[in-house]
């Protein structure tokens, strides 16, 4: 077998024993260095009533970190928990607490999906981060018994021109390709946004999606005693323990300086075989339990493992394959090397356990086995360097309530409305101005055309893919017999949340359940991805608040549970914080997926009719017209859910009764942004009048193309279908009002109005290239030489 | 023309997937005797000229910033080699 | 199964099945679209048969796809490590031009056509494409050779669309071997509207002297079915060109032709 490591060099450092620590009460160990608190550590040493030893406080530093603990946002998340009716549990097979939640999706199918955020670690090594957070949050999945069928990545980067963007996106988006590419999973969507608060805090979160027969779901705990706990996949090694290597010589010997690499390396085709490897662990029914390595290493995985199940676990350190053989207890317990699992199996199952491991080529060892002692003992060479009980290092972790307030500056960042303010002088009235400034919008740079980063996705692996980018939500097929599938969008305004964090998170839940209902897809679960900075920062801290609070209202009033998600702090450097970015994942469901309706007009569809549904207000705070001009000030447009969910109806039964051909939702650049993308989908022309909306609302043309009002979409549809789509809408008192007409021939999008010159009209050729050339030309020729493979 | 000879390899304590699975293939070739296998890259840098101290002077120092992502590699040799 | 074939000689001989030509479909460690080709084989009316890369046997299957993927993590070089598999030992003989009457009709799609090359059952080779990206798109073909076991229910020149998705799928030899490909007829598809990955020739797939083994790099396993393919001018997703390749073979086994 294969040896990462130089033959004959031995480890030699005195093992911190229990009795060891029992012995010597008073010596010092590195707990700050460890990141743990005083009162933290004295916590400790009150539970274990002694001393930790090394190994020890190596485990509770880590799973008691912020990152594992959640030891910030713990009293404000319970509310996702609180918040939830018994209407809403009803599909939920599997809820928070878990790797991911588990929705029934019927017919015996069960699906999961989660996001998570591997921001820092793509600071530092933009490729290997991205490309282990793809890796972190498929297993997730996989630890959840399913088969992973789909990713997804918001991605959030600095300035478009700033050299820390340079740097970061090609990485970030070649990882992405080069780690999700070769697990064999679609990359049906996700979103691209730049903006400065970015730059040195790229946020690269990261959704997996994957479903199972309801009988196949599996958790992550260590039942019946005398059951055996095996570690599988990848070798240990010292990835991920960086900072933390005062551990590397336990007699705690500064002078020894230990080099430990803070980079995890990833590789996919280990990834991808332990994916299968698993699978065929799953269908033979060969592991009681199974866990996931991440963050935490194998001190998550022994603790949470045990104290989800019988409570107990015995295990042998030195039994762990190691990479790198000058490891020490402490760092092997921390260490985050890629691509393991745990397992729990029994006794009789052990020999056909060991005949999959060997069909895959997958190295594994026996470790221990379950106990009911209540006690996680950990040995290393027959000696107890570890005796804890694992509820305190898995579950009761410190839980800070952390002082909060609003802002001093949130009052008059509001009163800034962009309207009065030096920005919003001088718009564009006529028709000219007003064409242009269409132009401006769609190849700004978080309007432009993102398919130079999609196409370096595999989008069709899996022949399940039935929609992806552009379209407003990525579409999966689960069931080939009878199309069942599932629909999934993540979204966030992070200006909205900056001006009104309760609102703006509302308004990410909002678009991305819109997403999904336009595309016909019954909106059923949410998981988020809460990106923030220092919670020790009161202001930042009210704004967590404030978001949590607005999303798990949002979710009640929705009738959607929160299924799982992922909470990232401190994402902020020199003390400029991001802003607050709830990233909010929804997914819906098709009982066939056939019938899913795209975000463009098709070729064949000349002469259909263009609906606007819902109705605009002068809705400019927060919105691309107003970054454009460099403003933002006043408060986010307003969000009213129970509207959210008329449309929604109305797009899913228009999908189902077979009504519509083309839906869009209006979010980000309104009107003028949603007409754009829909003609620029598949080329196809459009003529459009504004008058109507401009008399029925009371806007001017400007605020009809730019206002980004919410509970709005574009549907085109055929004449024949006109009535019978109007009187669905009518009977639920929902606005909607013909505003043009497809015209597959112009090669056009031409806009009416009342406005100086009447007419403006958009070769869509000129447009599609200006749109598509906004990316390419600031990143299509950087190709470092050092990137990865 | 004179070359300047850039070796670029895995950092040793890091991960090196290409390696492993090389490692792992080699037995079923009957390869039997290689316990490790760790991959790296050659760089080639043609000079037009004598390659003066100053010229390897950027070399290496091409090398450490652009040729290898110390990150996660190493730069384990920059020599001239005259190729006549 | 005795179901009545959606393809074939109802004539067949009795040993031939019914339901349609078993074609082979190989899985080796990290290959990904096996599912994909599988479906494929099914929805052209034969019958897929899994075959595992350690395992030598070909299970009496009439025809193999090597599917695409990034067999061994690409490592190395793409195809260089599945290249030895056992299973490929026995492709090799009974593909190859050491085979005695009737060779066996082998398709390497992408991966498949890198594991094809490396094991000399095709010329050429694969680099790493011009751009240095991984690409994935809708692509244009052009079948410059219809009568390879593969191709052979095209017309002349027939334009297709199916995916096309890799990082390393610049085709390149040496210009002896490109002037003796296009002498020959061997080119079996090329890149039609721009070349995407700076393939020699815009060379997008070969044939052997033989034609019975076929590589090429686009993806027709993802053109079988529609709402699931490439865009085409009936609509989103519902080009299903690549089914033609499937069918061809299929026919022609049925039909009895092997």
């Amino acid at each position: 077998m294969s040896e990462d490591f130089t033959p004959g060099v031995s480890a030699e450092f005195n093992i911190d024993t229990v009795e060891n620590a029992s012995t010597t009460p008073d010596t010092e160990l590195p707990w700050a260095e460890l990141g743990l608190k005083s009162d933290e550590y004295d916590r400790i040493v009150q539970i274990l009533g002694r001393r930790p030893t090394a190994a020890e406080l190596a485990m509770y530093s880590v799973m008691w970190s912020e990152h594992c603990s959640y030891k910030s946002s713990k009293v404000h998340l319970r509310q996702f928990g609180e918040k939830v009716t018994e209407e809403m549990k009803k599909d939920l097979m599997v809820g928070i607490g878990e790797n991911a939640g588990v929705t029934d999706l019927g017919d015996g199918w069960a699906v999961t999906f989660k996001i998570e955020s591997h921001n820092h670690p793509s600071y530092v090594e933009p490729y290997q981060g991205a490309a282990t957070g793809i890796g972190g949050i498929v297993r997730d999945i996989i630890s959840m018994g399913a088969r992973p069928v789909g990713v997804m990545d918001p991605l959030r980067f600095g300035a478009i021109d700033h050299p820390d963007t340079q740097r970061v996106l090609p990485g970030v988006v070649s990882g992405i390709g080069g780690y999700g590419n070769s697990l064999g999973l679609p990359n049906v969507g996700g979103e691209v946004v730049f903006d400065e608060v970015y730059q040195q805090n790229p946020l690269v979160n990261a959704l997996a999606v994957g479903v199972m027969r309801h009988e196949d779901i599996r958790l992550a705990n260590a039942s019946g005693v005398g059951n055996k706990v095996v570690l599988f996949g990848a070798r240990t090694g010292g990835d991920g323990i960086g900072g933390a290597s005062v551990l590397a010589s336990e007699s705690f010997d500064s002078s020894k300086p230990s080099k430990r690499p803070a980079v995890q390396v990833g590789d996919p085709f280990s990834e991808k075989v332990l994916i299968e490897c698993c699978l065929e662990l799953f269908g033979d029914e060969l592991v009681e339990g199974i866990q996931d390595l991440g963050a935490a290493g194998i001190s998550c995985a022994t603790s949470e493992l045990a104290s989800n199940g019988e409570g107990g676990m015995h295990v042998e350190l030195t039994d762990v394959l190691l990479r790198d053989p000058t490891l020490t207890p402490g760092e092997i317990l921390m260490s985050e090397s890629q691509e393991r699992m745990m397992a729990v199996v029994t006794p009789e199952n052990q020999e056909r356990f060991e005949q999959v491991m060997a069909k895959w080529g997958v190295e594994y060892s026996w470790l221990g086995e379950v106990t009911d002692t209540g006690r996680l003992i950990i040995e290393w060479d027959g000696e107890t360097i570890v005796d804890v009980d694992p509820r305190t290092v898995a579950h009761d972790g410190p839980v800070y309530e952390r002082p909060y307030r609003r802002p001093s500056w949130q009052d008059d960042l509001q009163a800034d409305s962009f309207r009065a303010s030096e920005a919003g002088k001088d718009l564009p009235a006529t028709a000219e101005e007003l064409g242009n400034a269409v132009v401006d919008l769609m190849t700004s740079p978080n309007m432009a055309d993102v398919s130079w980063i999609t196409d370096q996705y595999d989008r069709f692996v899996g022949g399940n893919t039935a929609l992806s980018q552009p379209d407003d939500s990525g579409v999966i097929r689960v069931d080939e017999e009878t199309g069942l599938g599932v629909a999934l969008a993540t979204d966030c305004n992070a200006r909205y949340a900056y001006l009104d964090p309760y609102t703006g998170a509302q308004l990410a839940l909002a678009e991305a359940y819109r997403n999904v209902s336009t595309t016909g897809a019954v909106p059923v679960a949410v998981s988020d991805c809460l990106n923030f900075g220092s919670p020790e920062d009161p202001e930042i801290m009210w704004q967590f608040a404030e978001a949590v609070r607005g999303l798990a209202d949002g979710c009640q009033e929705l009738g959607i549970p929160v299924t799982g998600g992922n909470v990232s702090l401190y994402n902020q450097t020199a003390g400029r914080a991001i802003h607050p970015t709830p990233v909010v994942g929804v997914m819906g469901t098709f009982d066939d997926v056939g019938r899913r309706t795209p975000s463009g007009y098709e070729r064949w569809a000349d002469g259909q009719a263009i609906y606007l549904l819902g109705t605009t207000g002068d809705e400019l705070d927060g919105s691309e017209f107003a970054r454009g001009r460099g403003h933002l000030g006043g408060t986010p447009p307003q969000v009213d859910l129970a509207t959210e969910k008329t449309l929604g109806e109305i797009l899913i039964n228009a999908s189902r009764d077979g009504m519509i051909d083309a839906a869009h939702d209006l979010s980000e650049g309104g009107l003028a942004a949603g007409l754009a993308e829909m003609s620029l989908r598949f080329g196809v022309g459009a003529r459009v009048a504004l008058d109507g909306v401009c008399e029925r609302d009371g806007v001017d043309a400007f605020s009809a193309l730019f206002s980004e009002s919410q509970s709005r979409a574009i549907v085109a549809l055929p004449r024949s279908e006109e009535i019978r789509f109007t009187d669905m809408t009518s009977a639920r008192g929902f606005a909607a009002i013909r505003v043009g007409v497809v015209d597959v021939q112009s090669g056009e999008l031409e806009v009416a109005g009342p406005f100086e010159g009447g007419s403006f009209t958009l070769p869509l050729d000129e447009l599609k290239e200006a749109w598509s050339s906004v990316i390419p030309s600031r990143f299509g020729t950087s190709a470092s030489v050092a990137e990865q493979q | 023309m004179p070359r300047i000879i850039v070796e670029v390899m895995p950092k040793p304590e890091i991960l090196d997937p290409q390696g492993k699975a090389i490692v792992n293939a080699l037995p079923h070739l009957g390869f039997e005797e290689f316990s490790a296998v760790r991959q790296g890259k050659r760089f080639d840098l043609t000079v037009d000229g004598e390659v003066t101290e100053e010229i390897l002077e950027q070399a290496r120092k091409a090398a450490a910033e652009m040729l290898s992502n110390p990150v996660i590699e190493d730069v384990v040799d920059v020599r001239v080699e005259d190729q006549r | 199964m005795t179901e009545t074939p959606l393809i074939g000689d109802f004539r067949a001989e009795a040993d031939a099945p019914l339901d349609g030509a078993r074609i082979g479909v190989v899985t080796f460690p990290g290959t990904l679209d096996d599912r994909d080709a599988a479906r494929a084989v099914r929805l052209g009316g034969g019958t897929p048969v899994s075959l595992w890369h350690a395992d030598a046997s070909l299970h009496g299957v009439d025809a193999v796809v090597l599917p695409g993927g990034f067999s061994y993590g690409d490592y190395l070089r793409a195809g260089a490590i599945s290249r030895f598999a056992p299973v490929m030992e026995t492709l090799i003989k009974e593909a190859g031009a050491a085979a005695s009457s009737g060779p066996l009709p082998v398709l390497g799609i992408c991966n498949g056509f890198q594991v094809l090359t490396e094991a000399h059952l095709l010329p050429g080779s694969m680099i790493k494409n011009d751009h240095l990206k991984f690409v994935c798109k809708d692509q244009a073909l052009r079948v410059e050779n219809n009568s390879t076991a593969w191709t052979s229910q095209f017309t002349d020149d027939e334009i297709i669309s199916v995916p096309l998705k890799n990082q390393d799928g610049q085709y390149v030899a040496d210009e002896e071997t490109l002037k003796a490909l296009e002498a020959e007829g061997r080119v079996v598809f090329r890149y039609l509207g721009g070349n995407p990955n700076g393939s020699r020739n815009d060379i997008a797939g070969v044939t052997n002297e033989a034609g019975n083994v076929v590589g090429l790099m686009p993806h027709p396993e993802h053109a079988v079915e529609a709402g699931y393919g490439p865009d085409d001018s009936t609509g989103m997703r519902s080009g299903t060109d690549g089914l033609t390749l499937f069918t061809s073979v299929i026919s022609s086994l049925a039909g009895g032709s092997k």
